[in-house]
């Protein structure tokens, strides 16, 4: 033995390294065994039955051709919506970035909104606003004395590629806004001086050197889109199936659960791809200038040409965002039309009635559930999602926020649930647990389960760069001024995380209240959430019914809203964006 | 060529620029020398077009350019880090104002090759920009304002982010390359040394105004104003005030002057010591003799082939031979380095 490494073969150390090991994988225990048992072994379980049906099955030729249709109509879809959005998103981008207009930080507060409204909210409000009974089709009924509506919304691929847009603009203006806003403006003014017009300037050098960020934008754009299953499935009816709608489908429906884990395992490899794809775009940064603060700022339109491009998209940016998220709560307070037997004299005016009627039971029978109790079951699902996330959030991010090997390897393992689609992940519940000893699908469990699931990436994600920015020396120092390890925590920890746990736990309690893919799949029918119960009301025929839905959704949407707005007051400046 | 007349910028409320006029004749160059923030680079930037002034005009041959936007000036403009293009090689830097130009592609080609090589670059037209060094990404800024022959170039402190070797390397580059091309320039800095080596005429910018211009040797001859004197370094400036029998006197001694302008008795007048020159005396008792100053001497640098002393009353001034630091020195100076400021 070597005189000069004694260390090897101190007993007291080895014990102290083996401890140590004990305590950098302790933190991973509870969150790493819950993402084992409810994610990773439900994904082997469809990986296994989809694979196993494919293979010993056979690919027969009468599940083959409509899982290419459903296919091919996901990605057609999805290409159509990306487009759409970039032609709204890049002028609005454009529009942030350069130019300074009153109400400006409302604007971009209203764009950003959506992109965090459960579906049922966004499928709500363009119902109010462009359905059967909503306002434009009332009121030109009204106007000009017709007796069916003059607009079909519901039901056509229009509605759903309006939705992506109403949904996904807000990436297009962060991505390319942000990187528009750090643009050395020197480059463009250089390619001035070397007699380059303005248009010249914008395709020779602007458009360029946004080539990165666009391709990004894109591309996380496509992948929501193209996992989009609630705006699907609430406006675009029966005649259109994507992959999520199948799966769903396949599996609530025609109970074909062999096919769902096919549809599932194609639907998995391609947001495997994309997901790839995008982070590989990230990291690269493309060309890479010298940092410099962002100009926020913007000038005010100068010329005729200017003014007329402000003014043209701030009106259209005003009608996409706030019309559908106006209509909504106004048409859940308003009576348009003859109530169902009620053919004499048509009603209008204010009511209240949509809202009363959630707590009655006009029916009688013992298989309706109020929708009051559907408020309940949401509040309470979200309250355990919310206790059950911080739980298993905070030691992961805690070991996370101080990565060594041990925690590179593992920390794109708790972001992989983003990736998998929320029915994905629901379908996984039902065929895991559908048998002893884990016979968890008859009951309510499940649902906070998926929720959770759903929420801890967002929540390691935003208690981790708070965890990380506390420097060890605060620690040391408590420790050394004489502080025990629970005392160091409370003294030193806690107050620094405090805004991100309160942001983390809002966040996830959001989620949950407006979680609907994993749910339309868990939810058993005798304990509804609110986003299934607004999905059930909405596709009933009656103006009770769609009044319900409306008073239903203006609540989800003012709950949500109102945790948007404290996320956001809470959001720690220089916070990424995604 | 260029001719600026009472230009007026404001920024933020106060005047940067105060009613500025200077011109700048064919093949000249000229340097802009004047403090960090006295709106040399905004002056640059209205010429350029990419800025409007409040009030006054620049000209062309006689002909007002306030309609005709940046890019069809034709002045090619070298930003202060360079502003190269980052998604572009150094040949399609090199290009683009070709290209702007609609050149046909062989034509493009033969300029690039030709100002790549005037800047020494020639090898290099395959790299990406940023992946060259400060003096090489300064060579290709210059390369790219050269390459569409503009009818005037302009410089915004180029060699600031250089280092000295680098600079002093660069600067007589430049100098050649401008003497060659004969095209008109501006030259802004805020560096002496850059602006007398470059300059045909330097014009001094103080307070939004040119407070002086003249070839290099006339303005270190004669700065003109106290401000100029101190901002370049020129010699140490002493308040003083006239006396009866035509001598000035000042709080540091008493000195015979030539003035441009007769004073009156009892008024103040501002003196440059020019600092070389000078000799040492042996010191006896009593008052300094006229035309004499003395001090301790609180420092002592070596300052290239002779020293720079400095005194405890704030002057300043170069000996071949140096004193001990702490010693009691009294000097002579010649009347030569003893002039009267206006």
């Amino acid at each position: 033995m070597d005189s000069d490494s004694p260390s090897l073969i101190n007993p007291a150390l080895v014990r102290r390294q083996r401890a140590g090991a004990w305590r950098r994988v302790l933190p991973w225990l509870a969150p790493g065994l819950f993402l084992g048992l409810f994610f990773f072994y439900p994904l082997g379980s469809i990986l296994w039955l989809g694979l196993h049906s494919a293979l010993l099955g056979g690919i027969v030729a009468s599940v083959f051709l409509p899982t290419v249709q459903v296919f091919l109509f996901t990605v057609y879809q999805a290409l159509l919506s990306t487009l759409l959005t970039l032609a709204l998103g890049l002028p609005s981008a454009f529009l942030f970035a350069r130019y300074a207009f009153r109400g400006k930080s409302f604007l971009r507060l209203l764009t950003a909104i959506p992109f965090m409204l459960p579906t049922v909210v966004v499928a709500a409000g363009f119902n109010a606003l462009l359905g059967g009974r909503g306002w434009i089709n009332l009121g030109a009924m009204n106007l000009f004395h017709l007796t069916t509506p003059p607009i079909t919304f519901v039901g056509t691929l229009g509605a759903i590629l309006l939705a992506h847009v109403f949904y996904n603009t807000t990436i297009v203006i962060r991505l390319v806004g942000n990187a528009l806003s750090h643009l050395d403006p020197r480059l463009e003014q250089a390619a001035r001086t070397l007699g380059a017009d303005s248009r010249r300037v914008f395709w020779n050098v602007t458009l360029p050197l946004l080539r990165v960020p666009i391709l990004a934008a894109s591309l996380l754009v496509f992948l929501f889109d193209f996992t989009s299953f609630g705006v699907i499935l609430l406006l675009g009816g029966p005649h259109f199936s994507t992959l999520e709608v199948a799966i769903y489908e396949q599996a609530t429906q025609l109970l074909n659960l062999p096919l769902a884990a096919l549809l599932s395992f194609v639907q998995l490899c391609c947001t495997l791809v994309f997901s790839i794809l995008y982070s590989r775009l990230v990291t690269r940064r493309g060309v890479s200038s010298t940092p410099r603060p962002a100009d926020t700022k913007g000038r005010p339109a100068r010329t005729w040409r200017e003014r007329f491009f402000v003014g043209g998209i701030v009106v259209l940016l005003f009608l996409m965002f706030v019309l559908p998220l106006v209509s909504l709560p106004l048409r859940s307070v308003t009576r348009l039309e003859a109530d169902r037997g009620q053919h004499t004299a048509v009603q209008y005016g204010l009511t209240g009635a949509y809202y009363l009627d959630l707590f009655q039971n006009p029916s009688e029978t013992i298989f309706y559930v109020p929708p009051f109790a559907a408020i309940g079951n949401s509040l309470l699902y979200a309250t355990v999602t919310v206790v059950l996330s911080l739980l298993l959030g905070f030691p992961a991010a805690s070991a996370l926020a101080r990565p060594t090997r041990l925690e590179r390897v593992l920390d794109p393992f708790f972001l992989l649930p983003l990736g998998a689609s929320a029915v994905t992940l629901g379908l996984g519940f039902i065929i895991t647990f559908n048998r002893p000893p884990l016979l968890l699908v008859t009951s309510p469990v499940l649902v906070p389960l998926a929720h959770t699931l759903v929420a801890l990436p967002f929540v390691i994600r935003i208690l981790q760069p708070a965890l990380a920015s506390i420097p060890d020396r605060l620690r040391q120092a408590a420790a050394s001024l004489g502080a025990p390890a629970f005392r160091v925590w409370l003294t030193v920890d806690w107050p620094i995380v405090r805004r991100a746990t309160l942001s983390a736990a809002v966040f996830a309690f959001t989620i949950s209240l407006g979680e609907f893919g994993a749910s339309s799949l868990v939810v058993r029918p005798e304990y509804p959430t609110l986003p299934i119960a607004i999905a059930r009301f909405l596709s009933q025929p009656g103006a009770s019914n769609y009044g319900q839905a409306m008073a239903m959704a203006t609540i989800l949407m003012a709950v949500c809203a109102a945790g948007i707005v404290l996320i956001e007051r809470l959001r720690l400046p220089g916070a990424g964006e995604f | 060529m260029l001719e600026v007349i009472d230009l007026w910028k404001f920024y933020e409320g106060s005047p940067l620029l105060c009613g500025l006029s200077f011109h700048v004749a064919q093949g000249e160059t000229v340097c802009l020398l004047g403090p960090s923030g006295s709106g040399k680079s905004t002056l640059l930037r209205i010429i350029a077009g990419l800025e409007t002034p409040e009030r006054g005009q620049v000209c062309w041959e006689g002909r007002d350019l306030a309609g005709v936007p940046a890019h069809q000036r034709g002045f090619g403009l070298v930003f202060q880090d360079y502003a190269l293009f980052p998604h572009l090689t150094v040949e399609q830097n090199v290009a683009f104002g070709l290209k702007m130009q609609s050149r046909p592609a062989s034509e493009v080609a033969d300029r690039v090759s030709k100002v790549l090589a005037q800047v020494n670059l020639s090898d290099m037209g395959g790299r990406t920009v940023t992946d060259l060094s400060g003096g090489e990404q300064q060579r290709v800024a210059l390369a790219r304002a050269l390459a569409p022959e503009p009818r005037l170039l302009m410089f915004d402190e180029p060699l600031g982010a250089l280092d000295r070797n680098l600079r002093e390397h660069l600067m007589v580059e430049l100098r050649s390359i401008l003497r060659a091309s004969r095209v008109p320039a501006v030259y802004v800095t805020h560096d002496q040394e850059e602006a007398f080596t470059l300059a045909d005429r330097v014009l001094l910018l103080h307070e939004g105004q040119i407070i002086r211009s003249g070839a290099p040797p006339e303005v270190w001859g004669d700065p003109g104003s106290a401000w100029a004197a101190r901002f370049l370094g020129v010699g140490n400036v002493v308040e003083g005030v006239m006396r009866g029998d035509g001598r000035v006197a000042t709080s540091i001694g008493v000195f015979a002057v030539k003035c441009s302008s007769p004073h009156r008795v009892g008024e103040p007048v501002t003196l440059l010591l020019r600092p070389a020159g000078a000799w040492p005396l042996p010191l006896k008792g009593g008052a300094a003799p006229e035309g004499c100053v003395s001090g301790t001497v609180t420092d002592v640098v070596f300052h290239l082939e002779r020293f720079k002393v400095s005194l405890s009353n704030g002057l300043f001034f170069y000996l071949a031979d140096p004193p001990r630091v702490g010693e009691e020195i009294r000097l002579e100076l010649p009347p030569s380095a003893i002039a009267c400021l206006p």
